[in-house]
């Protein structure tokens, strides 16, 4: 079996040579990882006010997402699934435009087309996910091959679930990136439950590490908990990628301590006891430990972070309430480039109704045609 | 102008488009050294190097999900899918995900891609090697659906549809590869990927077709003109977008519709135009629109000559458009 790879255990104390990473970066990774926990929190009290429609969190997960991705500078890009959505932010996703997003609104960058927890952030290489498993991994493998046609030393992160190992785009996209050789880093955020399916029901592989082997490159499995040794290996294989010997496969061993969503009850498949053995590796709570015994943290500062980090959130939600409506062309509009002339007659007859209605606004009126 | 057959003509457009656009690649299985099993990209791995004309895994899925993340970066894929037949691995890739990049972005994130399949049947290829999937492709929104079926609009459409900002699938019509030759200009053209072609002008029926259907109606109009009837053969060329003005302006003309296709017939192509003629310009109709089109059934082989529509069923519906 793999051997997992841990450098903090859960008190907090090295189990192995720390990585070289100034105080004020791993404090800023503790906030990051805080803020990912700080706006999940938000949104699901906003979900269960009616307010937005659908949450999908990282609560368990904020180790994996944060140490991988913050190894991703500005040329590089991040694919994501649906819970990188605390990785983007901290790549510089405006907080406004991930909260536009969960409630679909006329500020969202994707027009209010996407469900929730569906971000983008065209400025730091993140593209749309669609909710199709698996399907983002040719994407990133051929945009990576693209990165390196160029002669361009960007590197591709592309995330995906332990669900998606079963996926075909795992199987095309693994073959294919060590093939070409592209410089990709996939992470696997192993957490254990493809909604309500078990690891130990989706594969027969000990570690899904191990898959690596049959494509050719390397795999690591890593302490999913511990955001320095996900920070760690993601480092040594975006390096590796960047020097142009091709991609790796991390796999973050984690939990995702809440349901798949806020439309989940994950009390149905699976034991409390297992929730709260994993309830006592809390990832924050981890690198807490590790930073106060170093005199880095002070005691009550992440009370304090914490404070400040919802006071920022609830004023851009509260922002995002008051957004314009969205204007009705948009049904029809990025279909194409230019909008057909089908689609022009489809919205007129549209329009038509709701100019009838007294329902239309300024912006709303008929194409020409 | 040189004389090329339409297989030629899709040879010469990659080569062309290619001479002018480092951006554009072709791939997919079998078409580097190869040059396809049709030899469609023959010499171009030869004239472009191995890495702007290559094999790829053998995996339909592999390749137009790698092509999607290639446009997203700046490429201008170009890939190959060795049969339609062979297409469905990818569907997801090419409807859930090509297809609706542009809306699901905001227009953020687009796939300016071709994808090249050989469709149809003719070649006693059975059920895997002679399909005609156009109606799963046509009925998704943001993709392009061209076929072309002379020489001179296979060069042309393809060129416009590599160089079109949206994903365009582009199906080539394999019974008229080697069948058809006509004139193709040597330079850099292009077809609108949005208005059909008037093949034949007649005042008394009009036929609606496209790819390896067009010269069975063309010779069916010809014994149709000999018994004194004139048609007006009009090849549809882009299923999606469909040029509607023009289908209806044809319709019009002659009161009088048959429409043609290989593919079977429930929620087939020729449904659409029907539904059409029957929502926009039904008062103009002499008589119900005819549908010639294969079997509701899978691709046979044996009997594929009986499957598909010839002249004499085309001939067969013109005169039945009298009988009403």
């Amino acid at each position: 079996m793999t051997a997992s790879l841990q450098i903090l255990a859960q008190d907090g104390k090295p189990v192995r040579s720390v990585p070289e990473l100034a105080p004020e970066r791993m404090v800023e990774l503790f906030e990051h990882m805080l803020h990912v926990r700080c706006v999940d929190q938000r949104m699901l009290k906003l979900q269960r006010a009616g307010r937005i429609g659908f949450v999908g969190t990282a609560k368990g997960l904020e180790a994996s997402i944060i140490g991988s991705a913050a190894v991703l500078d500005h040329r590089d890009w991040l694919w994501s699934g649906l819970r990188e959505g605390g990785a983007a932010v901290m790549r510089g996703l405006p907080l406004a435009e991930y909260v536009a997003q969960m409630y679909c609104n006329s500020n969202d960058t994707a027009k209010g087309r996407q469900m929730c927890n569906h971000f983008q952030h065209k400025g730091s290489n993140y593209p749309s996910w669609s909710s199709v498993i698996g399907t983002q991994i040719p994407h990133g493998v051929g945009a990576a091959f693209a990165t390196k046609r160029r002669g361009e030393d960007a590197v591709h992160g592309i995330y995906f679930g332990d669900g998606a190992t079963s996926s075909n785009g795992f199987h095309s996209g693994m073959n294919f990136a060590a093939v070409w050789k592209v410089p990709a880093v996939f992470v696997c955020v192993d957490n254990g439950w493809a909604i309500s399916v078990s690891s130990s029901a989706q594969t027969c592989a000990e570690s899904y590490a191990d898959k690596a082997v049959a494509y050719g490159m390397p795999g690591v499995s890593v302490d999913g908990n511990d955001v320095l040794a996900c920070y760690e290996a993601t480092r040594s294989a975006a390096e590796r990628a960047r020097a142009g010997d091709g991609p790796t496969l991390v796999v973050l061993k984690t939990y995702r301590m809440l349901g798949h969503s806020s439309s989940d009850d994950p009390t149905r498949y699976r034991d409390d006891e297992e929730v709260e053995s994993w309830a006592k590796r809390d990832p924050i709570l981890r690198l807490e430990r590790y930073l106060t015994d170093r005199g880095v943290l002070q005691k009550g500062a992440r009370e304090a972070t914490e404070k400040r980090l919802y006071a920022e959130i609830d004023a851009v939600v509260h922002e995002q309430e008051a957004a314009p409506r969205m204007a009705l062309r948009t049904l029809v509009e990025d279909v194409y480039a230019e909008t057909p002339r089908h689609l022009r007659e489809q919205y007129n007859a549209f329009h038509a109704v709701v100019e009838r209605r007294g329902e239309a606004e300024p912006g709303d009126g008929a194409f020409p045609l | 102008m040189p004389t090329l057959t339409l297989l030629q003509a899709v040879n010469d457009g990659l080569k062309s488009v290619m001479r002018t656009d480092p951006d554009v690649l072709v791939f997919g299985e079998d078409v580097g050294l190869k040059g396809g099993v049709f030899l469609a990209t023959e010499g171009l791995t030869n004239e472009f190097g191995k890495e702007r004309c290559f094999d790829t895994p053998l995996s339909e899925d592999g390749i137009i999900g790698t092509a999607i993340g290639m446009a997203m970066n700046g490429l201008r894929p170009v890939a190959e899918i060795q049969f339609q037949d062979f297409i469905f691995p990818a569907f997801d890739q090419i409807v859930s995900e090509a297809a609706k990049l542009r809306y699901r972005s905001g227009g953020q994130y687009t796939a300016p891609m071709v994808i090249r399949t050989p469709y149809g049947g003719g070649i006693r290829g059975g059920l895997y090697h002679s399909q005609s999937g156009e109606a799963y492709f046509a009925h998704t929104a943001g993709l392009k659906v061209v076929i072309p079926s002379t020489p001179h609009d296979a060069k042309g459409l393809l060129i416009a549809s590599i160089q079109d900002p949206d994903p365009v699938l582009f199906m080539e019509p394999k019974a008229l590869y080697r069948s058809v030759k006509g004139e193709v200009p040597e330079d850099v053209y292009t077809v609108d990927l949005s208005t059909l072609r008037r093949v034949r002008e007649g005042k008394d029926v009009t036929i609606f077709c496209y790819g390896a259907m067009v010269p069975v109606v063309e010779k069916a109009a010809t014994q149709a003109a000999a018994k004194g009837i004139e048609c007006t053969v009009v090849d549809l060329r882009t299923l999606l977008p469909l040029d509607e003005d023009g289908v209806l302006e044809a319709a019009k003309s002659t009161g009088r519709v048959v429409v043609v296709h290989e593919a079977p017939r429930f929620c087939g192509y020729g449904a659409e135009i029907s539904a059409l003629i029957a929502e926009r310009c039904i008062e103009y109709m002499e008589a119900p629109v005819k549908r010639v089109t294969g079997f509701d059934t899978p691709f046979p082989n044996t009997l594929e000559h009986h499957y598909l529509p010839d002249d004499r069923r085309v001939l067969d519906a013109i005169e039945q458009t009298f009988e009403f």
